[in-house]
């Protein structure tokens, strides 16, 4: 029951680390895919006096991906009973040419200025239209999520650290006995520490082996990727393969530098 | 006669000027029983530490199986301590452990397999008369029964000396009788030198013996 007891307190500090750590990818990877989809919604407008490739837009600003004419002949064709037909033959032949720019990545307000200042320096362009105050909105909401969830990580990684520095002590005091009874009979570190590394080992693998469980749960349940759809998102919470050895070695990583701390602790002590 | 331990002009301390034993001078032969007596505070227990290398010498030479104590290297004092038994007061067994594995412990140390060391193991509790209580953990047995488990533990690598600090110390007569005749036993039958810090010498000894007395941190043979 003492033994079940040791292993919860380390399973459970192990967990929350684990959990903490998916929990920050998860967002991440929210983001990104929120990025991805700001990015593939985004344009800017540009009124040209000539047709231009894509090419000639991607020389003027290497983060332009790709341009698309503005079809003009709706507009025209609107205008075909109010006008005369040689007027509006004329205004075909004066009308400048629009395109949407679609860029490579998710621009900062930075970028934006600067890419529409070198547009407009190109003689061929008359006017760029970047919507830079909706784009400013919606950028400067993102970077404040990710502040949030920044401190909200730190905050649980803080938490945590006390969790695992309180179980380190706890397990220095549960072992300092035996190790040291074993020590006078001439037991080297590695033996006298065996025992204490493979409830590290096991107490880790158990640990990941729950926070996999747990994002399966999230995923089955549906109601997070329900959520995110609902803002046009499509992300993988967990994936098991990945996710899984990242916090295999997390979680092996954090309990065996907690396991070589009470093992050098203990060997100063003597 | 072999010398097991030789201390010269040896003075042990905790703090660099509060000498506990000043500049002694002794030696014990292989296969003798040995009794250091003193007063409480007098500094016996300091002694038998420095005996398995639990504190270091401050001065003067030490040496105990052949290895010098004095700067010795942790796996020098490893391999010492696989070729000493030690018995405390307080037992000093593994709680989580069953009495068999307690027992086994020197020779887990060693290295050896539970095939090899079963059949020592099992002589070893018939001996000390608690192969029923194999499976058992420490607390649930008597004082007594802990420290003939503690003496079956400290036999189990048939070590070249045993140490014994207060063997008797929490014990009532039967049981320290019983832990007597089973220090006495191994003096006599495996030629094992015992040395044993205790208060006084028990009458009931039946082995000759070496006695020392340490007094004011000097330690003097008592004829």
């Amino acid at each position: 029951m003492k033994s079940l007891k040791n292993h919860i307190s380390l399973i459970v500090a192990l967990f929350t680390v684990l959990f903490a750590v998916q929990i920050y990818v998860a967002v991440d990877r929210t983001i990104d895919a929120y990025e991805t989809r700001l990015k593939n919604d985004y344009s800017i407008i540009v009124v040209a006096n000539k047709a231009l490739t894509v090419d000639e837009f991607k020389a003027m600003d290497s983060i332009i991906d790709r341009s698309e004419p503005i079809a003009t002949d709706q507009v025209l064709q609107r205008l075909k009973g109010e006008m005369a037909p040689k007027n509006l033959e004329l205004l075909k032949l004066t009308l400048p040419k629009f395109y949407r720019i679609y860029l490579s990545r998710f621009p900062t307000p930075e970028e934006i200025a600067k890419l529409q200042k070198r547009l407009e320096k190109n003689s061929s362009i008359q006017r760029v239209e970047g919507y830079a105050q909706t784009h400013d909105t919606v950028y400067k909401l993102m970077l404040l999520f990710k502040d949030v969830v920044q401190i909200f990580s730190i905050a649980i990684a803080a938490v945590t650290s006390l969790l695992i520095l309180k179980e380190m002590r706890l397990w220095q005091f549960q072992h300092a006995e035996r190790m040291s009874i074993m020590a006078l009979f001439g037991a080297p570190v590695w033996l006298r520490s065996a025992v204490l590394f493979r409830l590290a080992i096991v107490d880790a693998i158990i640990a990941t082996i729950l926070v996999c469980i747990a994002f399966f749960i999230f995923e089955e349940n549906g109601w997070m990727d329900m959520l995110l759809r609902t803002v046009g998102i499509t992300i993988d919470l967990f994936d098991f393969l990945h996710d899984g050895i990242r916090s295999l070695i997390i979680a092996l990583s954090v309990s065996i530098i907690l396991t070589l701390t009470i093992v050098i602790g203990n060997d100063e002590e003597e | 006669m072999d010398k097991v331990i030789i201390a010269e002009n040896l003075s042990l301390s905790y703090k660099e000027f509060e000498t506990i034993i000043s500049k002694a001078s002794f030696s014990i032969d292989a296969g003798s029983f040995v009794f250091i007596t003193g007063a409480s505070g007098s500094g016996k227990s300091t002694l038998l530490k420095s005996l398995y290398g639990a504190i270091e010498p401050r001065g003067g030479q030490l040496v105990v199986g052949g290895v010098k104590m004095n700067k010795i290297s942790t796996s020098k004092l490893n391999f010492l301590r696989r070729h000493i038994g030690i018995v405390f007061q307080d037992y000093k067994l593994i709680k989580e452990w069953t009495i068999e594995k307690n027992v086994m412990l020197p020779l887990i140390i060693s290295g050896y397999t539970k095939e090899v060391s079963d059949p020592q193991i099992q002589k070893l509790l018939s001996h000390v008369k608690l192969t029923h209580q194999a499976g058992k953990y420490p607390p649930e047995l008597s004082g007594g029964e802990q420290q003939r488990v503690a003496m079956a533990r400290a036999l189990a690598h048939n070590p070249i000396l045993i140490l014994a600090d207060e063997p008797t110390g929490n014990l009532d007569e039967y049981s320290s009788e019983v832990i007597w005749n089973l220090l006495e036993g191994a003096n006599t039958q495996l030629k094992t030198t015992i040395v044993v810090v205790t208060h006084r010498v028990p009458s009931s000894i039946s082995v000759p013996y070496k006695h020392f007395h340490i007094e004011m941190g000097n330690i003097h043979e008592i004829a």
